[in-house]
């Protein structure tokens, strides 16, 4: 046996060793990453699957947690059966949620244009003004909130409800879309400016599509707070027709005659979910995006 | 039309200034609107709202700080305080005990590392009232999951109750918020660790320095600022804990379940004492305004010395 090939077949050992190592660090790893996604995936399925036995079930555990005896909707049925009607809510809620993103944005892309390109005095006053509102939780301010509301007239409206999600948005949103127009070239708007294009013109012709990702991750944030609030809901809505689905919700969890029917639970809990779900898994990168905005600053 | 001739140029460019000056205002008027009237104006009025005994109905009444006097003999009080406080401290080690490792775990550049990551992060972006409900649900006695299955597994003889008791409500909570927020944590300490140069790591390795030793005197230390930041995050957000009680327990066994916001609830929305709620709330404010400084400070600390 030649020296070359004795190194040659102790290498292909050792590295046969090396790869075998390798793979079982690979495997354990996957195991690990695989049981921890099933934590955090399982409540989510459990629910989803559950939501979906025959309402005779509904108050049996959920085992096996899938729907053994066939497919049905009885539970979203009796879901339905809450206060004006499961549709009624999810329509409030969708309304809130669209709203404020809309007003959310408007107002959002107008001040961070403001702040990013004119100069005008107490400037920087009113931007920290803005961004100090962070500091102060809205949980402390919601009694006045409620009175304040009632003297504009909006008490108990969905349309009050939006303004007090909106400006609850703002001081992230302007941040946001500030530093999303100081990255768009000064030139770009003079090349604009020079053709022709003047302030609004200019701002939605030529800078919102340069300022597009940005508006993206205002408008899933927006989406998904409003969506998902409870307390400022709980306070300021007052009539059946008006809730949001978390606040129907309530009247689902504290049940009829000391039964909860936690079928229609189960059913509520998906509806409320699978929205805030699909929006991330669809607009991941500029959720991220906005997060890692957050986390640096 | 603003002509651009070279020999007018200076006083143009003055008028187009001034003239942009209030443009520049006009832009910004909406957004200073909205948080004037429903932010600036409500923590103003709620100031003003708690020298007075203010009903629902009828006339509010100037009593000084009386109010205030009422917060510092209030037993209910002190002891909201004191449950939001051991809530924010063990809900806080429970996540960064949970969050840190996830960081470390996904970290690694694997096959699907990416997809562990989408999954972790799942529950963060559903509502806590969502995710209050949902375990609400799987922790009851006889139509949930948890018991149930520990009993169909033959863990335990009989289904436990898990939200009849103190102790077993609390833990039950506890696993929730770590299951709803961990993936965010793990997030913001993720951006820290891949800060990290990795020639730095690699050096101390050849160095010699064991794993312990390279997270202990070397990751810790370079990520401080984001942990203070994750600390924050987490401290002011339990504090301001309130759905999950709410929801889950109602307020617990007892009523010991009642945190610091739950209680201005009850104190403004059920009992209406709008003006003792206002003062419970300028509490409130106060205690998250110097956490907040106190933040500022210690992410100051981490920039001193890196």
């Amino acid at each position: 046996m030649t020296l070359s090939k004795m190194n040659r077949s102790n290498m292909s050992l050792s590295s046969r060793r090396r790869a075998r190592k390798a793979f079982r660090a690979e495997s354990t790893y996957h195991a690990t990453g695989v049981a921890i996604a099933l934590f955090f995936l399982a409540p989510f399925a459990i629910t989803l699957l559950a939501s979906f036995r025959h309402g005779t079930e509904a108050r049996l555990p959920p085992l096996p947690p899938w729907p053994a005896n066939g497919i049905s909707l009885d539970s979203y049925r009796s879901l339905d059966t809450f206060g004006a009607g499961v549709w009624q809510h999810t329509f409030n809620s969708l309304l809130v949620s669209l709203a404020t993103v809309a007003l959310t944005v408007a107002v959002s892309v107008l001040a961070g244009y403001g702040f990013s390109r004119y100069r005008f005095p107490l400037k920087n006053v009113l931007f920290v003004l803005i961004i100090a509102t962070l500091m102060i939780p809205f949980q402390s301010i919601l009694t006045p909130l409620f009175i304040i509301l009632a003297r504009l007239g909006l008490n108990n409206s969905l349309f009050g409800l939006t303004l007090v999600y909106v400006t609850l948005q703002l001081p992230f949103s302007v941040f946001m879309m500030r530093n999303a127009f100081d990255a768009v070239p000064k030139e770009i708007e003079e090349a604009a400016r020079i053709d022709g294009a003047r302030d609004l013109k200019l701002l939605f012709r030529v800078l919102m599509p340069l300022v597009l990702p940005g508006i993206a991750t205002v408008a899933i944030f927006a989406f998904l707070n409003a969506w998902n609030e409870f307390l400022a809901a709980l306070v300021l809505l007052s009539s059946n027709e008006k809730y949001t689905l978390p606040v129907l919700m309530m009247a689902v969890r504290a049940g009829r005659l000391g039964a909860v029917n936690w079928g229609a639970v189960q059913a509520g809990v998906a509806v409320m979910t699978l929205p805030c779900l699909v929006v991330f898994l669809l607009l991941q990168r500029y959720y991220m995006r906005g997060l890692m905005a957050g986390a640096v600053k | 039309m603003a002509g651009s001739g070279p020999g007018k140029a200076l006083p143009v460019r003055r008028r187009r200034r001034r003239h942009s000056q209030w443009r520049g205002l006009l832009y910004i008027a909406p957004a200073m609107a909205l948080v004037i009237v429903f932010f600036v104006m409500p923590v103003l009025f709620t100031g003003w709202m708690s020298l007075h005994n203010w009903p629902l109905l009828g006339s509010p009444r100037w009593i000084g700080f009386n109010n205030y006097f009422r917060m510092a003999n209030d037993g209910r009080f002190v002891s909201a305080l004191r449950f939001t406080t051991y809530y924010t401290v063990i809900v806080t080690i429970a996540i960064f005990a949970v969050a840190f490792p996830l960081a470390i775990f996904v970290e690694r550049h694997r096959r699907f590392v990416g997809a562990y990551r989408t999954i972790i992060f799942l529950p963060v972006v559903v509502g806590l009232a969502s995710a209050s409900l949902l375990w609400v649900w799987l922790a009851n006695v006889d139509s949930g999951f948890i018991g149930p299955a520990l009993k169909a597994l033959g863990l335990v003889e009989k289904s436990p109750n898990l939200l009849a008791t103190f102790d077993s409500a609390f833990f039950t909570i506890i696993v929730m918020v770590v299951w709803k927020i961990a993936g965010f944590t793990m997030i913001i300490l993720l951006t820290g660790l891949q800060a990290i140069p990795s020639e730095l790591t690699e050096a101390a390795r050849i160095d010699g320095a064991g794993r312990w030793q390279r997270f202990r005197y070397l990751t810790l230390p370079l990520m401080r600022r984001t942990i203070a930041l994750a600390l924050i995050i987490s401290v002011t957000g339990s504090i301001l804990a309130f759905d999950q009680f709410y929801i889950m327990t109602s307020g617990g066994p007892q009523n010991r379940m009642i945190s610091v916001v739950y209680y201005i609830f009850n104190q403004s929305f059920v009992s209406f004492n709008l003006g003792y709620g206002a003062a419970l709330s300028i509490a409130l404010l106060a205690i998250l305004v110097i956490i907040s400084v106190m933040q500022l400070r210690l992410l100051r600390v981490g920039e001193d010395r890196p």
